[in-house]
């Protein structure tokens, strides 16, 4: 029996790989979602402003419209330890602008083209999440 | 206006799919990166179900000439990696492993993941405007 769990994900992973093949196709762009936002933070994506606003409004808010439809209740399990947040977020918003992509960009949508820099980003962030899993979870038991 | 209803869509649908897969559950992303504990698989299936549709996507983009809104298909990346590449998703894979959540999600927890998620949001806001900053300075010792 294969576990459910495994099921939904490959299907909303269609419906993510869908998207990102209908942004492409539609507006011969590459589905980021740390680029969509960070060109709007940083100021350097501002001259296509609108389809940004669009694509994350929309990320946004079918979610939402969506979640009354879940029987269950859809659980986040972020951790209440603010300083972990805060520095989670910090390191993320970093990291993702350095490497110019995420787990979208260069996983999703490099991968896919057989991509150099989208493979080596996503060995390497990998890692570094399965690192930081060791370190914080199993050695200082912070997470 | 059709861009920016495609990039509605695309958006809209990429929030959906992110609720249906579970990756709303920072403990299912986690549980994938701890292959030293309780490992989850289900984001091997989110990612490679992703890849799938992207792989015909690519396979397209090379018998037209332009996407649908008439811009040029994007170019191939610059082959070179880069210091930045690999630093950045060091400290990218760090921050995802601490808290589960990545760009897309995080944005999209708006709807769902309280004031955790509103707060991981602001800080990874905050961490991209100090991003430009960092890189010159990286820049900088890397040329020494």
């Amino acid at each position: 029996m294969i576990p459910t769990d495994w099921i939904w994900g490959l299907v909303g992973g269609l419906m993510i790989g869908t998207a990102a093949a209908i942004f492409l196709l539609g507006n011969g762009r590459i589905m980021g979602a740390s680029g969509l936002i960070g060109g709007l933070v940083d100021r350097t994506g501002l001259s296509n402003w609108q389809e940004r606003v669009a694509f994350l409004a929309a990320l946004v808010v079918v979610p939402a419209l969506m979640l009354p439809l879940f029987s269950v209740e859809v659980s986040t399990n972020i951790t209440s330890n603010l300083g972990i947040v805060i520095a989670g977020g910090l390191l993320v918003g970093i990291g993702t602008r350095l490497a110019n992509g995420c787990t979208s960009g260069h996983g999703v949508c490099g991968i896919s083209r057989f991509s150099l820099r989208g493979i080596v980003a996503t060995v390497f962030y990998l890692l570094a999440g399965g690192i930081a899993m060791v370190l914080f979870r199993h050695v200082l038991g912070v997470i | 206006m059709q861009r920016i209803v495609i990039a509605a869509l695309s958006g809209g649908l990429f929030g959906a799919g992110l609720l249906v897969s579970g990756m709303t559950d920072t403990t299912k992303v986690q549980g994938w990166l701890d292959i030293f504990g309780a490992w989850d698989p289900t984001l091997a299936f989110v990612l490679g179900g992703a890849i799938l549709p992207m792989l015909l996507a690519w396979n397209m983009t090379t018998r037209r000439a332009e996407s649908l809104a008439g811009t040029p298909f994007p170019a191939k990346p610059d082959p070179r990696l880069g210091h930045n590449l690999v630093i950045g998703s060091v400290l990218f894979g760090a921050g995802w492993g601490l808290v589960g959540l990545c760009p897309g999600p995080a944005i999209a927890s708006l709807s769902w993941g309280g004031t955790g998620g509103v707060t991981f949001l602001l800080a990874m806001i905050a961490g991209m405007l100090v991003a430009q900053p960092i890189r010159v300075q990286i820049d900088r010792l890397a040329t020494i």
